[in-house]
């Protein structure tokens, strides 16, 4: 396997600021219109406070478990995975 | 090598956890349901309530026993054999207090929207962990946080500087996850305050000191289990019998668009106060954006700083399991997290019916009395606890018809989460099994702070700067001595109840994110980060947010004379501050001008503010403080050196060697 460390880091830094940018908008951007959001209503909930309440934590959970996935796959695709 | 290890943590145990956590969660049912037959014989429920908290005490106390090890490596890192899920699991328990765990759905019930900054902040922080910190850390091969400051910022000041900063955070933390357990020991078993506070501390003891990290993992797992348990269980059977589903989290849709018509319907009757009810879906209703989105940030940068969380992704065997394992924590984390805005719902709904539909006075419903008798819901100003008096009370409002009005009624936060069984009519198993899930969160964060101080003190003071000579059995026996003497003054401290010292906890995050972010990041992810750039960043940051913190709460007033040019306060508060301060000057010295002042201060608290940014996101300054100090100083000053970057280099790669080696750590030694 080809060990390409600076590539590794370059591709470890551009995920890095992509889930920065998720996590900024989940856990900021989306909740400044929440009055916009609230005027929808889905099982009840007002679209805003859904948002708060679960929506930005769902996305959090399943943001997370495709970053360990895709930091994986870069490792093993520059040869630097563990093992 | 005659056989497997059968031990706790051992090959064969870490071979079955599946099979072992399967079978002790089956037995808890189990333990649930017989005491469930033993209350409908007749055992009275002070019994119900001592078999909970003893019984799952002394398991917890029994797997720490059982996790004694002389090892160094199993000792602090848990011999890095801790499989994600389960990891993720510990964390959990790590994570949530005795404080979320009772108080947090309350938090929602008063606030509303604005409470859901909470939610938020204890969430999203994990994807800052996982994204920046916690993989590097792993491979680092650390074993406390300060040691990642000593190897990258060269030495014994940046580490003294980190162990400052996580004392500084974790000491009033774990003064109310001890005070917490003292608290629901009292109440759920009518136990004195301070016996229970200490009992609380023996078995906290049990579960961290033969065993460290190792012991404190498996109790932790458990504990999460049942504090998991613990919490759905009662909203479940609350979300079936109210709507048929029981999935709380996606029927409290329809118990909000019950409060919102019902919040209508109580002031169109007079029974609420259009200007002081707070809609429950309404946004800013009592922080400003400002003030809700500092919060939430500032909520999540310190929990990616808090040494005993990140110390808990020491423990996997793989940098690939620790990012995974932070994906876990954060799962069962959430699983709480978005339950308790439904806990919050539903009470609201019980709360508010019971006011909409003009409940006399005389007729208050008797769990208002069971937690009026201890101080935590008061109606018309004064406890409930007889009607009488409360009726007299009511009666001197002008006004006032006899009926409860919203208005008139003050609940505790802790109420909402321990009295959701009765106000439902569950029977008393159900409240006993709370009381459990309470304990359990509380003792397992006090498990995980205390090793977090103690490790601090035993391995990156005494054997670092005082004795590197030290051999393993007097590392271990220091360690377990200080554990012990933290384990004494935090318990010791709680059992004074300092009032202060809870508030102060909100603090921790703040003064963690200052303190420690700014050098933990730019030590992986910029190169040139320096010495001298990341001392001073420390200093510099930590200090702007204490000198905060403590200026807007204790020295109110001379901060607000310092910086009143950069306060928000409007003109009728200025004012007021101005008759107040007047008032002072004229006061004849003595009883009249003490008064005097704390009228002054109390007022110059809520006005004393940079930006109007209130103190408990005090790191809104000490962030960019600390930032901006390392960039600029580390450019001003030489770059580190080409050994310090190598080993830079070697963290940012999964593969390879730790950096640090424990000469003590393999077992069997070398």
């Amino acid at each position: 396997m080809q060990v390409n460390a600076e590539r590794h880091w370059s591709r470890t830094s551009t995920l890095m600021w992509i889930m920065l940018i998720l996590w900024a908008f989940f856990s900021f951007g989306i909740h400044f219109f929440v009055d916009q959001l609230n005027t929808i209503k889905i099982l009840g909930f007002p679209l805003g406070f859904y948002m708060a309440a679960q929506g930005s934590l769902i996305a959090f959970v399943i943001m997370l478990f495709i970053f360990s996935a895709r930091q994986e796959s870069i490792d093993r695709q520059e040869g630097v995975a563990e093992e | 090598m005659a056989g497997k290890d059968r031990s706790i943590g051992g090959e064969s145990f870490l071979d079955n956890l599946g099979k072992i956590y399967l079978y002790y969660t089956g037995g808890f049912f189990g333990f649930v349901a017989v005491l469930a037959v033993l209350e409908q014989l007749g055992v009275p429920n002070k019994w119900i309530g001592y078999g909970f908290v003893f019984l799952t005490i002394a398991v917890y106390a029994v797997i720490g026993v059982l996790s004694r090890t002389k090892d160094v490596g199993e000792y602090y890192v848990a011999g890095r054999s801790v499989p994600s899920i389960y990891n993720g699991m510990a964390t959990g328990a790590d994570w949530m207090s005795g404080a979320s765990f009772v108080g947090m759905a309350g938090t929602l019930f008063l606030l509303g929207y604005d409470g859901l900054a909470f939610v938020l902040g204890w969430t999203g922080g994990y994807v800052l962990v996982a994204v920046l910190i916690a993989p590097f850390l792993r491979k680092f091969g650390a074993y406390t946080v300060p040691d990642f400051f000593s190897a990258r910022y060269g030495g014994g000041f940046a580490r003294i500087l980190a162990v400052l900063v996580l004392i500084a955070c974790s000491f009033t933390y774990v003064t109310a996850q001890i005070y917490a357990t003292g608290i629901i020991a009292s109440r759920f078993l009518d136990m004195d305050f301070t016996v229970a506070v200490y009992a609380g501390l023996a078995g906290i003891l049990l579960c961290s000191m033969l065993g460290g990290m190792k012991a404190v993992t498996w109790t932790q797992v458990a504990q999460y289990i049942v504090l998991i348990v613990a919490y759905l269980t009662p909203v479940v059977i609350l979300s079936a019998k109210k709507f048929g589903i029981p999935i709380p989290q996606l029927t409290y849709g329809q118990a909000i668009a019950e409060i919102t018509s019902l919040e209508q319907s109580m002031v169109a009757k007079g029974l609420a106060n259009a200007a002081t009810l707070k809609p429950h879906i309404k946004p800013f209703t009592t922080y400003d954006p400002l003030n809700f989105f500092a919060l939430i940030f500032c909520l999540m940068v310190g929990t990616a700083s808090l040494p005993h969380i990140l110390m808990r992704y020491f423990t996997t065997p793989t940098i690939r399991e620790a990012r995974s394992s932070v994906a876990w924590s954060l799962f069962f984390i959430f699983l709480l997290y978005f339950t308790a805005p439904a806990y919050a719902a539903f009470s609201k709904l019980e709360v508010y019916s019971l006011i909409n539909k003009g409940t006399a006075i005389a007729d208050l419903p008797a769990w208002m009395y069971t937690y009026g008798k201890l101080g935590l819901v008061k109606v018309c100003g004064i406890d409930v606890k007889s009607a009488a008096d409360v009726a007299a009370a009511c009666a001197k409002i002008a006004g006032h018809a006899g009926q409860l009005r919203l208005q008139d009624l003050n609940i505790n936060p802790d109420v909402i989460v321990l009295s959701t069984p009765e106000i439902a009519g569950m029977p008393y198993v159900i409240a006993g099994l709370v009381a459990a899930g309470g304990l359990a969160a509380a003792m397992s964060t006090a498990d995980g702070l205390l090793l977090a101080i103690s490790n601090a003190l035993s391995h990156d003071i005494y054997y670092k700067l005082i004795n590197p000579n030290a051999s393993t059995n007097t590392r271990l026996a220091v360690s377990r001595v200080l554990l012990v003497v933290v384990a004494v003054a935090a318990a010791y401290t709680a059992s004074t109840k300092p009032a202060d010292i809870l508030s102060m906890v909100a603090w921790a995050f703040s003064l963690a994110a200052a303190g420690i972010f700014p050098a933990l990041v730019l030590g992986v992810w910029w190169k040139r980060a320096n010495t001298p750039g990341a001392v001073l960043g420390m200093i510099l940051g930590f200090g702007v947010c204490m000198y905060y913190l403590v200026g807007t709460r204790y020295f109110a007033v001379s901060f607000h004379e310092m910086w009143g040019w950069l306060g928000t306060a409007s003109p009728a508060a200025l004012k007021k501050y101005g008759e107040l301060k007047a008032a002072f000057a004229g006061a004849a010295p003595g009883a009249a001008a003490d008064a005097a002042w704390k009228a002054l201060d109390a007022h110059a608290q809520t006005i004393a503010s940079w930006w109007g940014v209130r103190n408990i996101s005090a790191a809104l300054f000490g962030l960019p403080v600390g930032f901006l100090t390392i960039f600029i100083v580390s450019l001003l000053t030489p770059a580190p050196s080409k050994e310090v970057q190598d080993m830079v280099d070697a963290t940012r790669l999964p593969s390879g060697d730790l950096i640090m080696q424990d000469k003590g750590a393999m077992a069997g030694g070398h």
